[in-house]
């Protein structure tokens, strides 16, 4: 398997450095890998067809930036297409719960696509964010405990549910949930349906007569990110029977690549709302197209790297790192400052996935091999550090370590780890002053990412935010490091 | 209806569109141009066969020569019979030869596993089979009621604990009763895990684990549910939960639907992993041995 598209377009590309304009011939070739790509990620075939065509007609004849490679000129396109396919282009109209109460919102999809979970996710959302008070009711008649199932999701999410009658049919159910939420003033009513098969008439004629009855204001289709080419299918069978106005895309959290999300978007032609991203009943987030169409596409998210890191950086700090970096210093102040900036960007796991050919050590950060809680303990460390020893950690003892350790609640271990890490950082930090210094590394980063600005820096234009990049380019990207930053693997469970 | 015809009616809409795909370019015998190859590798990756094995399988009909030209049929039984040879090695039933067999499920959130163990449960029992179920989805809401509920139909003895229970002290229980009481097949249920959740999947190597500690050889089955409608993640399924659990053998379930299970071809071809059964339906009857000629020819369109 590759990682990234873009590597593998560069070596077709390679012939073609310094040309012009993208002819057809080029673009055709490197949109054979591009159609892999999308095939492995899951793109149903026929979406994965229109899609290229659309992509090459508007890369034939594009002019490719000076500082970027035809490949990743190429890329850029194809990522710009994908963001604007999955987005829907135009501004996605809010969810319609402000109706005459009760708003109703029905679930519909496959069995075991998600559809409980979501509802309960979904309903603890809208009373939370939104405020607003809802009721769920399952209509499950047919998978055995599946109407307890959300009975006791309810409890957990103190979100109120319909009481269980037995022997009601799925129909009566609903229209007792709308009754019950209409006497009793709730704002939404959720109805979670069974799963059903497309191809099951009997069950999508039910489907059919549950909407007839109730008339929602929102048909949600629960999707499992994990689907394959079926996707197509699904979304058609359903889109024929009821008039679907939304996706939830479920288990974001797995490690597939997600091109079930670029198939739904495509055959229903309603905007994807939501994806399920962890067990916990708060783990539902607004759907993100850069973010998917990155993971489709298999080269992460270099450009929200950019733009989060240079919203986080202070300028002066920035600063002040540079002059440290020109100078090759790095001391223990520096590494603390490094760590709460990794913090703010959304901890290790966020900035990790954001970098492209960082799979490994997102996979492993986010399965918890990498405890996110390190970075709290590593700052606990350094804060226990004097600031003479912070400045030259050189001087530390085998006394002074103790100390710290205690100070810290920590081992002693844990503080020859840390000092470890501040070393191979700070090793890093020279060769990359070697390497050209800061220029170079701005260079470096936005070759990865195959998207960058005109003329390849970031697109905040902050040259601290950039600076702080490079040096993070340079620590994750280091290669014989087991793909982590110098030092984590060190902290790793085994 | 027999599986075959289950499993032909729901694949009737989809597979005709395949079968248009391989063979709906061409009438009467004509050769085997590139035309016709693109469509056949096209009508595979919409299988789920993946990218890759579909351009094998391309590659491999190219290499026979087929001077005098194949008709439509031809071309379908040949592509069949490229898929079934890959399947044959690895169609073997799940045998019951061990007293206590400990057969352990796992799999993704969502896969089937409950309803599977329903199913396995009613065919050892038809089979005159002891059999016992253990409630170890502890994590899921309402799975144990789920369980309890397919127990009483199937009429067989299940061990439960509470929700929020530890899932390996569970299983650990739930085998010590099966040999006290002599039970032939136990079946351990698993909470839904995604694999690249570590924290989850060192739990369940944790339920392996202490159920070897009352024999040494369980449990003697692991089995892998796999959802048809899955596209080429499937693949990472197996890796890790093999990886993790000691995977022995796949159960694909909801092949009653539009989707054709292709990646189970991949899955043959990376890992030889043993296909005891297919799901075709929620009814309790509705689990199937696996057979390779019939699977090739449902994806593929010449049932």
């Amino acid at each position: 398997m590759f990682d990234s598209l873009s590597e593998r377009l560069g070596g077709i590309f390679d012939r073609l450095r310094g040309r012009g304009a993208l002819t057809e011939i080029d673009v055709r070739a490197a949109m054979r890998e591009v159609r892999v790509a999308l095939l492995e990620a899951d793109v149903a075939l026929p979406v994965v067809k229109d899609f290229i065509e659309a992509a090459t007609q508007r890369a034939i004849g594009a002019e490719v930036i000076k500082s970027v490679t035809p490949g990743q000129q190429v890329v850029k396109i194809v990522n710009d297409c994908l963001v604007e396919l999955l987005s829907g282009g135009e501004d996605v109209p809010p969810l319609k719960i402000n109706v005459t109460p009760p708003a109703v919102i029905m679930m519909v999809g496959l069995q075991g696509s998600g559809k409980t979970t979501s509802t309960a996710k979904l309903a603890s959302w809208l009373g939370t964010r939104e405020r607003k008070k809802v009721l769920m009711a399952s209509l499950d008649v047919a998978r055995p405990a599946a109407q307890e199932q959300l009975r006791v999701l309810g409890e957990q999410t103190e979100i109120a549910t319909l009481p269980i009658i037995p022997g009601q049919t799925p129909v009566q159910i609903a229209e007792r949930a709308r009754q019950s939420a209409r006497l009793q003033g709730f704002d939404v009513v959720l109805l979670d349906t069974a799963g059903r098969l497309g191809v099951d008439e009997a069950l999508m004629a039910e489907m059919a007569a549950i909407a007839g009855a109730t008339n929602p204001d929102e048909i949600l289709l629960v999707v499992d990110s994990l689907t394959g080419q079926d996707a197509v299918n699904v979304a058609a069978a359903f889109k024929a029977r009821v008039a679907l106005t939304g996706v939830i895309l479920t288990r974001m959290d797995g490690d597939a690549r997600g091109g079930a999300a670029l198939s739904m978007r495509s055959v229903t032609g309603t905007p994807i709302r939501f994806a399920g991203t962890g067990e916990k009943l708060d783990a539902l987030e607004a759907f993100d197209a850069n973010r998917v169409a990155g993971r489709i596409l298999g080269m992460g998210d270099i450009v929200g790297l950019v733009e989060k890191a240079a919203a986080n950086f202070e300028a002066e700090q920035a600063e002040k790192m540079a002059e440290k970096l020109a100078k090759g210093q790095f001391d223990m102040d520096d590494l603390r400052q490094q760590l709460g900036q990794m913090k703010k960007m959304g901890g290790l796991s966020g900035l990790a996935a954001m970098m492209p050919g960082m799979g490994a050590a997102k996979k492993a950060m986010d399965s918890g091999a990498i405890n996110p809680k390190l970075l709290d303990r590593m700052e606990a460390i350094i804060l226990s550090m004097t600031a003479k020893e912070r400045a030259k950690p050189e001087i530390l003892t085998a006394k002074r370590k103790i100390r710290i350790a205690n100070g810290s609640g920590t081992t002693v271990q844990d503080v020859n780890k840390v000092l470890k890490m501040h070393q191979e950082m700070a090793n890093a930090m020279k060769r990359l002053k070697k390497m050209g210094g800061i220029k170079g590394m701005m260079k470096m980063l936005s070759g990865m990412g195959g998207a960058p600005g005109p003329e390849g820096g970031a697109p905040g234009g902050d040259p601290g935010g950039a600076i702080d990049m490079g040096a993070l380019g340079r620590m994750f990207g280091r290669p014989g490091m087991g793909n982590l930053p110098p030092g984590f693997n060190k902290f790793g469970r085994k | 209806m027999s599986w075959f015809g289950r499993l032909t009616e729901g694949l009737s809409k989809s597979t005709k569109k395949l079968a248009n795909n391989i063979t709906g370019l061409a009438t009467g015998t004509l050769p085997l141009d590139e035309e016709r190859l693109d469509a056949i590798e096209e009508g595979l990756i919409a299988a789920d066969l993946g990218p890759r094995v579909a351009a094998r399988i391309r590659e491999r009909l190219a290499d026979q020569k087929y001077a005098k030209g194949i008709d439509d049929d031809g071309v379908r039984a040949v592509v069949a019979d490229e898929v079934a040879q890959i399947l044959a090695p690895v169609a073997r039933p799940l045998a019951i030869i061990r007293k206590p067999q400990v057969i352990l499920v796992v799999g993704v959130n969502g896969s089937g596993k409950t309803t599977t163990i329903a199913k396995l449960a009613r065919l050892f029992k038809a089979d005159g089979k002891q059999v016992m179920l253990a409630a170890g989805d502890t994590f899921r809401a309402a799975a144990i009621a789920q369980l309890k509920i397919w127990a009483d139909r199937v009429g067989v003895p299940i061990v439960a604990g509470d929700q929020g229970g530890d899932a390996a002290s569970l299983a650990f229980d739930a085998v010590k009763r099966a040999m006290d009481e002599g039970i032939d097949v136990l079946i351990i249920d698993t909470a839904g895990r995604l694999q690249n959740k570590t924290g989850l999947m060192d739990e369940l190597a944790k339920v392996k684990r202490v159920i070897g500690k009352l024999d040494p050889a369980a449990p003697h089955d692991v089995l892998l549910v796999l959802d048809a409608t899955t596209g080429q993640n499937a693949l990472n399924q197996i890796e890790v939960f093999g990886q993790v659990a000691g995977v022995t053998g796949l159960v694909m379930t909801k092949l009653d639907g539009s989707a054709r299970g292709g990646m189970l071809v991949a899955a043959a071809e990376k890992f030889g992993l043993p296909i005891h059964a297919i799901g075709v339906g929620e009814g309790m009857d509705d689990l199937q041995p696996f057979t390779p000629q019939d699977f090739a020819a449902a994806l593929v369109g010449t049932a």
